[in-house]
């Protein structure tokens, strides 16, 4: 089996499990649902650890991955930040006060 | 040995993903989600950093020191009503990330074949989506007009550029090596980003962020391809069907197709139709008389939009909520799936003011209910609310589900003045026997109201 051919299954099944999961997402937390995934989005930064640290990496690897792991960094802290703070509003009413 | 530890630590990270986004389905889980999401990451980066091929880590670490330093306090300073700014931001700083790596191993590795492919797609969906959400930025932000910019020929030319930059992609594997093709392919794709977003604006925000949010994910599934690292293609397929499944849903509430959405629909409607509004008489209600009508009422159903956003109403809201909830008035909020300008923007504005999450409705949900309460209250709510939608099949928004005020008993509208909507159209519902519009600033008329029940005394 290709190497190419196996990606397309893990993608095809993730891709499904996606639509599934995300259907049940109540629309009540839609903005919260979109840091989130762009907090996981932010994965990201393996692609650039790789590419920087990778021992026989260029300088304009180094210095383009720099660039990369700083942003990836920046989103994946911000992302979950942010979705943890936005959730810890959604209170019931039984819980106010 | 350590080659063995690291592909359990992805696969542990993929699980905790899944669960993240399983967990995001309800409010009481939610955090439990966010959670996983953090050690899954957490283990991704442990586990790279244990790779063979990773000998030098003092970049890394610095780069992740420069992030932390900059992603800590941006998460924590920013107001809560920047909310879709940030995801803006956010997608570009993601979707730049993507296009630089793809750009490295482009160049020191000169792939060929399947690998070429996916990483001329990573870096097409990258370096795209990372100047369409610098300017979706930009027009939320309001350092650009948020108004769509149209122009006669806008999508042949927008084609035009989206099929030189695939073009010169093409390149890449008809003749390797020509040393001007990789920036005239980089740049094509940045210069369609930018006029992706140009026509965009208003009320078709929060579909194209979310599609945004759609690439941003694909890309880093065409780097896992790239890279033959499964990990990224499970977490890039798992973002970039939630992006598209939340841009379905915008489309559908607004009862358009992608491609009306994407290539200006709208823009075209405002033009043709050219807006007459007619000088017809309206009825007008003082604060003093609304909280009197609503001191008698018993239900009311409040409908927020984006002005209620702009005007900052949402702590007036609440204080409005408290008092007639205190006098035993039963109060919900009746939320449209494209009110404000991100999917989600009205529960999370409601939420910051701690008005509690069990009242706030969807439109499926709560239209039946309209019926059956005494005021429906509209604050900075205009097309989602227009009757034309239902009853005028020649109306530019005709078919779009809306949330059906005019239902109810009475119907109050906190509105500035009689401008249009987005859509440029104007609404059946103000010139209604049963409406009052009250004009004036959002925040502002609900203070007063609010004043106003305060002096009438325990009812």
């Amino acid at each position: 089996m290709h190497q190419y051919e196996e990606g397309l299954w893990i993608f095809l099944l993730s891709a499904f499990l996606g639509f599934e999961l995300i259907r049940r997402v109540s629309p009540l937390l839609h903005t919260p649902l979109m840091s989130l995934t762009n907090a996981i989005s932010s994965i990201a930064v393996v692609g650039a650890i790789l590419v920087t640290g990778h021992k026989d990496a260029s300088t304009f690897a180094k210095v383009l991955g720099f660039i990369a792991v700083t942003a990836s960094t920046i989103n994946a802290v911000g992302g979950y930040m942010i979705t943890d703070r936005t959730l810890k509003m959604f209170k019931r009413k039984d819980d106010r006060k | 040995m350590k080659d063995v530890i690291y592909p359990i630590f992805y696969l542990c990270a993929a699980a905790l993903y899944i669960l993240a986004l399983k967990w995001m389905n309800s409010p009481t889980t939610a955090r439990r989600g966010v959670l996983a999401g953090e050690i899954g990451m957490v283990l991704a980066v442990v586990g790279t950093m244990l790779r063979y091929e990773v000998v030098e880590y003092h970049w890394i670490l610095l780069a992740m020191i420069v992030g932390t330093a900059i992603g800590v306090p941006l998460a924590l300073l920013m107001p809560m009503t920047a909310v879709p700014q940030r995801t803006a931001i956010a997608q570009a700083f993601g979707a730049l990330a993507a296009a630089l790596i793809g750009t490295v191993e482009f160049f020191e590795r000169q792939p060929t074949g399947f690998i070429l492919v996916a990483l001329t797609i990573e870096m097409l969906l990258g370096y795209l989506t990372f100047t369409a959400s610098l300017v979706a930025f930009a027009k939320l932000q309001e350092l650009l007009p948020g108004r769509p910019l149209v122009y006669k020929g806008q999508n042949i030319v927008n084609l035009c550029v989206m099929a030189a930059a695939i073009f010169m992609g093409s390149l890449f594997y008809v003749s390797p090596g020509t040393a001007w093709v990789f920036p005239a392919f980089a740049g094509l794709s940045m210069l369609f980003g930018v006029l992706l977003i140009i026509p965009i604006g208003g009320a078709d925000m929060p579909t194209v962020i979310a599609l945004l949010n759609s690439y941003a994910g694909l890309s880093a599934s065409a780097m896992g391809f790239a890279l033959n690292n499964k990990l990224l293609i499970v977490a890039g397929a798992l973002d970039g069907s939630s992006g598209l499944i939340l841009a379905i849903i915008m489309c559908r509430a607004m009862n358009r197709s992608f491609t009306n959405v994407l290539f200006g629909g709208f823009g075209a409607v405002i033009q043709s139709t050219a807006v007459k509004v007619e000088q017809r008489p309206v009825r007008s209600a003082s604060a003093e008389e609304v909280a009197s009508i609503l001191d008698t009422a018993r239900s009311v159903i409040v409908v927020p939009g984006y002005g209620l956003a702009v005007a900052q109403a949402q702590h007036k809201l609440r204080e409005l909520y408290d008092i007639l909830t205190r006098r035993g008035v039963d109060v919900r909020f009746a939320i449209h799936p494209v009110a404000g300008r991100m999917p989600g923007h009205m529960n999370v504005l409601l939420a910051e003011a701690d008005i509690p999450y069990d009242k706030m409705v969807e439109m499926e949900e709560i239209n039946s209910e309209f019926a059956m309460c005494d005021v429906a209250l509209v604050i900075g709510a205009n097309d989602v609310v227009n009757p034309a939608a239902k009853n005028d099949p020649a109306s530019p928004i005709a078919g779009m589900p809306i949330l059906e005020v005019d239902r109810a008993r009475t119907v109050m509208i906190i509105k500035r003045g009689m401008a249009a909507g987005f859509a440029g159209i104007d609404n059946e519902l103000y010139y209604m026997d049963k409406t009052l519009m009250l004009f004036g600033d959002a925040k502002s008329f609900t203070a007063s109201i609010v004043k106003e029940l305060g002096t009438l005394g325990v009812g």
